[in-house]
């Protein structure tokens, strides 16, 4: 029964997805069609509410007549991982990326942000989405599928995916991946429209914040999950499938700066619009490499081709449309308000020039040797590329960054804005000279980080004291401050663990110590342990150091019988500055194993100063919700950024 | 030429200059620090130096895992037709097993043995590492279903 229900909700959906599209192109011009158009929106909300919520029913309830819950669950899995399980696969985590979007399609027609007109264009463009990916799901990917006869027990869901974060990093990933699809409503809206001054970039600026936010979340906590999870020391591997939530972050984190810059002076009115189309289009291309299984990796649920057919399919009208309009429409636009040199504009026009470099050595080293794959040679391309290029682009885009909030629009003051920053340069200047004193072993790369580090985190402190001293816009600059100190303070994670971590891997018998960067780890066995649906070989360890005990850690390795499979938990031990992680290698015979050790500096910074990024952008939302709640909206160009 | 056609021409030189270089430096790049994929096969025919980088892929020999020196550990990888000998010194991945796939990162040493400084094995029961499955099916060995 939930599946009949489920599926007709499904189809209900897509025809309201259907019936949202005309109506809201046609609402362009007819007050009518505007009103069915947001009828529809809330209409096929409620539908994929109600499939959603089938789904999970039949998940909890292990029903394994539904081909879906029979191969990806069990009855004996934890109550968490049965409800988080629905999107633990690829049908289901289909159905909650069209959950998302029509949530976004509510929060368009609910709020009107913008205007009838262009509410009503941005709610057609949704629905068309929306169209593309209920058919999808129903023609590809049907999670009410049926199975006879229903088996007894289900096949249960991958151990690597039975963790707490995927509670969260799924939904929150979505949110940001399908949240750029309101952005990218909105751009062909305003190109739909004609109306392509200011009004369309305020318009989705609070949906670019969350999609924003949730991306950044999204990633800090995949890269989180691949620190403690995999076993390997590491948070970040430029893979194929972290490379694709990258790129639509890089593209909306300057999507974020320029449209400031359009909405206040009406600056690059035109990249806008182009980085908001390139900025869904490549949560489509992540889409497409993260699911149709040209890439491996724990996200590829599915390897039918048909599906990545599909996903292209929707991609290549998705972008070549986009384009298209942008096309036809670009010419007509007058091309933007001129500024100085020395002027905020300058400072976000360099801010973009690198990300979007940033974008495209990200992309090329994704998509080459997918390219060359299919002509039958194979290669991988590692993270010393990506260095190369990483590591200028950031330097550069950190030293320019602090003159942004001090520049004024169209015509800053150099000199007024270096005054301010002294306090940073000092600050810039103490890093360098520490690092370079106290800290082996003593490299350039360190100094230089830490430097530039240094010199934003100052110069975002001069800012917060400017704003708690009332002489500056409070919440925007506040907010910019924030994000700004968080990624100095990713930087100096970053550079602490990749410079300076130590690594060891010794044999240890019961009793035997090892030494890593002055911890004493003392094996007192290994013990046989049982989890609720997992039996562990779980060792532990006495922490000391200097002959003083620290505590105990136990690294295990968990086997799931019902998957037939095997999976590494490590431990882990945080000063908040230094991380030391634990990881139970092989059986080497005699009650002897190999124990693998890292001691990780400043680790704990990275996922800090991520977290500081989301708050900033949070803060800069709420600035928004204010405005468009509490206050009367009396000039509309001076919200908050 | 109005000033503002000029300054517009010298616009699109400078992005087209920049554009080339940017480009040019990626190529430069990417020929540097791209990791190539070969069978145990193409490491006999093709002649591979020693100390180049790149990742080999092929079953793990049976009987031929040895844990010896310290938390070192060799085995031999083999594609039916040629087999390689590899030496790792580091954690295994759990589902390293005897007769399975498996892939390998490294470089050659001086004696021709396979130095790997990553050893990946496939995820779960039924998954298989498709550099794996490419290797075998130039060999002749991939059987489907397998």
């Amino acid at each position: 029964m939930t599946g009949e229900i489920g599926q007709l909700a499904l189809c209900l959906a897509l025809a309201l997805s259907f019936v949202q599209s005309v109506a809201g192109l046609i609402g362009v011009r007819s007050t009518q069609a505007r009103a069915i158009a947001n009828s529809s929106a809330l209409g096929m909300f409620v539908f994929t509410v109600l499939a959603f919520g089938a789904l999970e029913y039949a998940f909890i309830t292990s029903d394994f007549s539904i081909v879906v819950v029979a191969n990806n669950s069990h009855t004996l899995k934890p109550m968490i991982y049965k409800v988080t399980g629905v999107w633990g696969n690829h049908e289901g985590s289909m159905l909650l990326w069209v959950l998302v979007l029509s949530i976004y399609s509510a929060g368009i027609a609910l709020l009107k942000r913008g205007g009838e007109e262009l509410t009503s264009a941005a709610l057609g463009v949704q629905g068309l989405l929306a169209a593309a990916f209920f058919l999808f799901i129903l023609l590809t990917s049907n999670p009410f599928l049926r199975l006879d006869p229903m088996p007894f027990e289900g096949a249960g869901l991958n151990p690597l995916l039975q963790d707490r974060g995927l509670a969260f990093h799924p939904p929150v990933l979505y949110t940001g991946y399908v949240g750029l699809s309101a952005t990218f409503a909105y751009a062909a809206a305003a190109l739909i429209t004609g109306d392509i001054d200011r009004l369309w970039a305020r318009a989705a600026r609070p949906f670019m914040l969350i999609a924003w936010i949730a991306l950044t979340i999204g990633i800090a906590g995949g890269s989180w999950w691949a620190y403690y999870d995999l076993g390997w020391g590491g948070f970040w591997f430029w893979d194929p499938v972290e490379n694709a939530s990258l790129m639509p972050w890089l593209v909306g984190t300057a999507l974020l700066h320029s449209a400031l810059a359009t909405e206040r002076t009406g600056a690059f009115r035109v990249w806008t619009l182009l980085l908001s189309i390139m900025a869904f289009s490549l949560s489509l291309i992540g889409t497409f490499l993260v699911r149709s299984g040209v890439v491996t990796s724990v996200h590829a649920f599915a390897s039918d081709p048909a599906r990545g057919v599909f996903i292209l399919l929707i991609l290549f009208l998705a972008i070549g449309g986009a384009l298209s309009l942008f096309a036809w429409r670009a010419p007509k636009l007058a091309s933007g308000s001129a500024f100085q040199p020395a002027s905020r504009e300058t400072t976000l026009l360099i801010n973009n020039v690198l990300l979007v470099t940033a974008l495209a050595v990200v992309f090329i080293g994704t998509i080459y040797p997918i390219v060359l794959a299919a002509m039958g040679t194979r290669i991988s391309v590692g993270a010393p590329y990506y260095e190369l290029f990483f590591a200028p682009l950031f330097l550069a885009l950190m030293i320019v960054l602090p003159f942004g909030p001090r520049l004024n629009w169209r015509r800053g003051d150099l000199k007024d804005a270096l005054r301010t920053l002294y306090p940073a340069m000092g600050a810039a200047a103490v890093a360098m000279i520490a690092v370079l004193a106290f800290v082996s072993p003593r490299t350039v790369a360190g100094a230089g980080s830490f430097a530039v580090a240094a010199w934003v985190i100052g110069a975002s402190i001069v800012d917060i004291v400017r704003v708690l001293r009332g002489r500056a816009v409070a919440i925007a600059a506040f907010a910019a401050a924030l994000a700004h100190a968080g990624l100095g303070i990713t930087l100096m994670g970053i550079a602490g663990t990749t410079l300076w971590r130590s690594e060891a891997l010794e044999v240890l018998g019961p009793g035997e110590t090892m030494h890593i960067a002055g911890y004493d780890l003392t094996l007192d066995g290994v013990t046989v342990a049982n989890g609720p649906n997992y039996q562990a070989l779980r060792a532990t360890l006495e922490v000391g150091s200097g002959g003083e005990h620290l505590g105990t850690m136990t690294p295990e390795r968990r086997m799931f019988p019902a998957e037939g499979q095997e999976a590494v938990q490590t431990a882990i031990r945080t000063t908040g500055f230094s991380d030391l992680y634990l990881a139970l290698g092989d059986n080497r015979g005699q009650g002897r194993w190999t124990i693998r050790a890292y001691v990780n500096p400043l680790a704990p910074f990275i996922w800090f100063g991520a977290g500081l990024m989301a708050l900033g952008g949070l803060a800069s939302l709420w600035g928004r919700v204010r405005a468009m709640f509490f206050t009367r909206d009396t000039s509309p160009v001076v919200e908050p950024a | 030429m109005t000033p503002k056609k000029r300054r517009r021409l010298a616009f699109a030189i400078a992005l087209v200059v920049a554009g080339a270089g940017a480009a040019g430096l990626v190529v430069y790049a990417l020929k540097d620090n791209v990791l190539y994929f070969y069978s145990p096969s193409d490491v006999q025919t093709k002649h591979i130096a020693a100390g180049v980088a790149f990742r080999i892929g092929g079953l793990v020999e049976k009987n031929s895992v040895h844990h010896g020196h310290g938390a070192g550990v060799d085995f031999v990888v083999t594609d039916g037709k040629a087999r390689v000998p590899v030496t790792f010194e580091g954690v295994l991945p759990a589902l390293f097993r005897e007769g399975q796939g498996v892939v390998a990162m490294g470089r050659l040493n001086d004696a021709r043995v396979f130095d790997a400084s990553e050893v990946l094995a496939k995820h779960d029961e039924r998954y298989m590492p498709p550099d794996v499955v490419d290797a075998l099916k130039r060999s002749g060995r991939w059987k489907e279903g397998q």
